[in-house]
C-alpha cells in the first residue's frame, strides 16, 4: 500500500519535470516550423509512458540501487571481513587491505559498461562512419576498461583521502599528451565516450557506493569524500579508447592491410 | 498496436540487459566472498522490477514522442538556416533533456541529503529541496550553454581539443576557489548528466547538423557535442557551490 502511495507521488513528481520539455517542443514546431505537431497524438501517448515510467524507475532506484551499493560498501568494509581478507584489526588497516573494493568497483564498471545500450549504439556508428577502421568490439572493450579502471581508483582515492582534482588534473593531462599523438580520427569519439558510458542504472548504483566507503572507512566523511566515482567513470574512459586509436594507427603503420580488419 | 507491444518488449528486455550485469556481479560476491546466500537481497526484488519497469515505460515513451519530434525539429531547424533558432534550440533541448534525467534526479537529491547531513545545509525538507533543485537548475543550464557552444563548433569549425583542454584548464583553476564539499558533487555532475534522455537527442543534433553542412565531416564534427555537454557542468556547478558559500 505504501509502495503505491509512494509510486504515485513519484509519478505525480516527474509529471511537473517532463512538463517544460513538452511545452518548449510543441511551442517549436508551432512557432518556428509552422503548422500543427506531426502525429499528435502519438506524442501524447509517449509522454504519458515517459511521466509513468520515470515515476516508478525512481521508487525502484530508492528501493533497490541505493540500498545495493550502500549494502555492498558495507558488507566489503566490515571489520570481521578484512580481518578475514587481510589478516589485520581495525586500526591497522592500510589501502592494500581493501582490495575486494577495487576488485568488486572493476567487475561492476567493466559488466556495466560492456552491456550499455548506448555504447554500443556509439560505436556501430563509429564502425561505419570510419569505414571500418574503428572496431566495435574494440572500442567496447577500451571503453569497458576505461570505466573499471576507472571506479577501481575512484574507490582507491576514496580509502586514501587524497584530493579528487589531483586525480582530475593528472589525467587531464594524459588526454592532453595523448590527443597530441593519436589519429586524428578517434579524438572526438574519445571524448564523446567518457560521458556515454555511465548509463541511468550504473550512476545510482556507483554513488551509493562512493558514499557508502565514505561512511565506512575511518576517518572518511560522505560530503568531501564520497562523490568522485562518476568523475573517474567519466575520465578513464577517454585515456583508455585514445590509446585504443593509438594502437591501431601503430599497427596500420607496422602494415598498412591490417586496417581493414582491426575489428576482427 | 502489435509492433507498439513488440518494442515494448524489446525495451523491457534492454532494460533487463542493463540491470543484469549489476545482479550477477553481486550475486557473485555475495555467494563468494562473503560466503553468504542470496536469499537476503530478495526484498529488493520487488524495487528491481520497478526499476525495470520504470525504464522499460519510460525508454518506449522517449522512442514514442521525444526522439521522433526532436529529430525532426533538429533536422529543419538546420535545414532552414536561422542561426538564432538553432542555438534557442539547442539550448532549450539541453536545459530540457536534462532537467529530466533520472540520474541527474536521484543524484541532485542524494547530493541534498549529505549535505544536510553535514550541515552545509539546514537539514529541513525545504533547504534540502532547494537545494537539490538548484543543484539540477544549473546542471540543465550548464549543459543548455554547452550545446550552445557545441553547434557555433560545428557552424564556424572551431577546434575541438583546444576547446576542451582550455575547459579543464579553467575546471582546474576555479577548484582553487571552490569550497571542497562541492568539488566531488561538481566533477560528477559531468558524468550523470549525459545518459539515457541527453545521448541520444544530442547527437542526433550534432551528427544532422554536421551532415547538413557542406565540407564538415559526421565523424570529426558531428561527435564532441556530448564531451561539451559532460564538461560545462563541473564548471557550472562549482560556481553554484562558491555562489551558495557566499549566501
Amino acid at each position: 500500500m505504501e509502495l503505491i502511495v509512494t509510486s504515485l507521488r513519484f509519478v505525480a513528481d516527474s509529471a511537473v519535470d517532463v512538463l517544460p520539455v513538452a511545452v518548449f517542443l510543441v511551442a517549436f514546431q508551432r512557432l518556428v516550423i509552422g503548422g500543427p505537431m506531426p502525429n499528435g497524438r502519438r506524442i501524447a501517448v509517449g509522454f504519458f509512458f515517459v511521466v509513468v515510467g520515470l515515476g516508478l524507475f525512481l521508487v525502484g532506484l530508492e528501493q533497490t540501487l541505493f540500498p545495493l551499493g550502500r549494502l555492498m560498501a558495507q558488507q566489503l568494509t566490515d571489520p570481521t571481513f578484512l580481518l578475514e581478507t587481510a589478516g589485520r584489526e581495525a586500526a591497522a588497516l592500510v589501502w592494500q587491505d581493501y582490495y575486494w573494493v577495487y576488485l568488486f568497483a572493476l567487475a561492476i564498471g567493466f559488466s556495466t559498461t560492456l552491456a550499455e545500450p548506448a555504447l554500443i549504439a556509439v560505436s556501430m556508428k563509429a564502425n561505419t562512419e570510419s569505414g571500418g577502421a574503428i572496431g566495435v568490439w574494440g572500442l567496447r572493450v577500451a571503453v569497458a576498461i576505461g570505466v573499471g579502471v576507472g571506479v577501481s581508483l575512484g574507490c582507491f582515492r576514496i580509502i586514501t583521502g587524497l584530493p579528487l582534482a589531483y586525480f582530475i588534473a593528472a589525467g587531464y593531462l594524459v588526454v592532453i599528451a595523448q590527443t597530441a599523438m593519436a589519429p586524428k580520427l578517434i579524438v572526438p569519439l574519445a571524448y564523446d565516450s567518457g560521458g556515454v558510458t555511465t548509463s541511468t542504472v550504473t550512476v545510482p548504483l556507483v554513488t551509493a557506493l562512493g558514499l557508502g566507503l565514505a561512511e565506512a572507512v575511518p576517518g572518511r566523511s560522505p560530503l568531501l569524500d564520497g562523490f568522485g566515482l562518476v568523475a573517474f567513470a567519466s575520465l578513464f574512459p577517454i585515456i583508455s579508447v585514445l590509446a585504443y586509436g593509438q594502437l591501431a594507427a601503430l599497427r596500420a603503420r607496422v602494415s598498412p592491410s591490417d586496417w581493414d580488419d582491426l575489428d576482427e | 498496436m502489435k509492433n507498439s507491444l513488440l518494442a515494448l518488449a524489446t525495451d523491457a528486455l534492454e532494460s533487463l540487459r542493463d540491470l543484469l550485469p549489476i545482479v550477477i556481479v553481486i550475486s557473485v560476491f555475495q555467494v563468494f566472498v562473503f560466503r553468504g546466500s542470496v536469499t537476503g537481497l530478495m526484498p529488493m526484488a520487488a524495487g528491481g522490477l520497478l526499476v525495470v519497469a520504470g525504464l522499460t515505460f519510460f525508454v518506449f515513451g522517449l522512442r514514442l514522442a521525444l526522439f521522433p519530434v526532436g529529430e525532426g525539429l533538429a533536422h529543419s531547424l538546420a535545414r532552414k538556416g536561422s542561426v538564432f533558432w538553432l542555438l534557442a534550440f539547442a539550448f532549450v533541448l539541453g536545459f530540457g533533456t536534462t532537467i529530466a534525467e533520472p540520474a541527474l534526479i536521484a543524484v541532485a537529491g542524494e547530493a541534498a541529503e549529505v549535505a544536510a547531513a553535514a550541515a552545509a545545509i539546514t537539514s529541513t525538507a525545504e533547504a534540502m529541496d532547494s537545494y537539490a533543485f538548484g543543484l539540477r537548475m544549473t546542471v540543465a543550464v550548464a549543459v543548455g550553454a554547452a550545446l550552445v557552444v557545441g553547434v557555433l563548433r560545428i557552424l564556424f569549425d572551431w577546434s575541438l581539443p583546444i576547446m576542451i583542454i582550455s575547459g579543464y584548464a579553467l575546471v582546474v583553476l576555479v577548484t582553487t576557489f571552490a569550497p571542497s564539499e562541492i568539488i566531488g558533487i561538481a566533477y560528477d555532475s559531468g558524468g550523470v548528466t549525459t545518459s539515457t534522455v541527453t545521448v541520444p537527442l544530442v547527437a542526433a543534433l550534432g551528427v544532422g547538423l554536421a551532415s547538413s553542412l557542406k565540407g564538415r565531416n559526421p565523424m570529426t564534427d558531428g561527435f564532441g557535442l556530448i564531451a561539451l555537454a559532460s564538461l560545462a557542468p563541473i564548471l557550472f556547478v562549482l560556481i553554484f557551490g562558491i555562489a551558495v558559500q557566499w549566501n
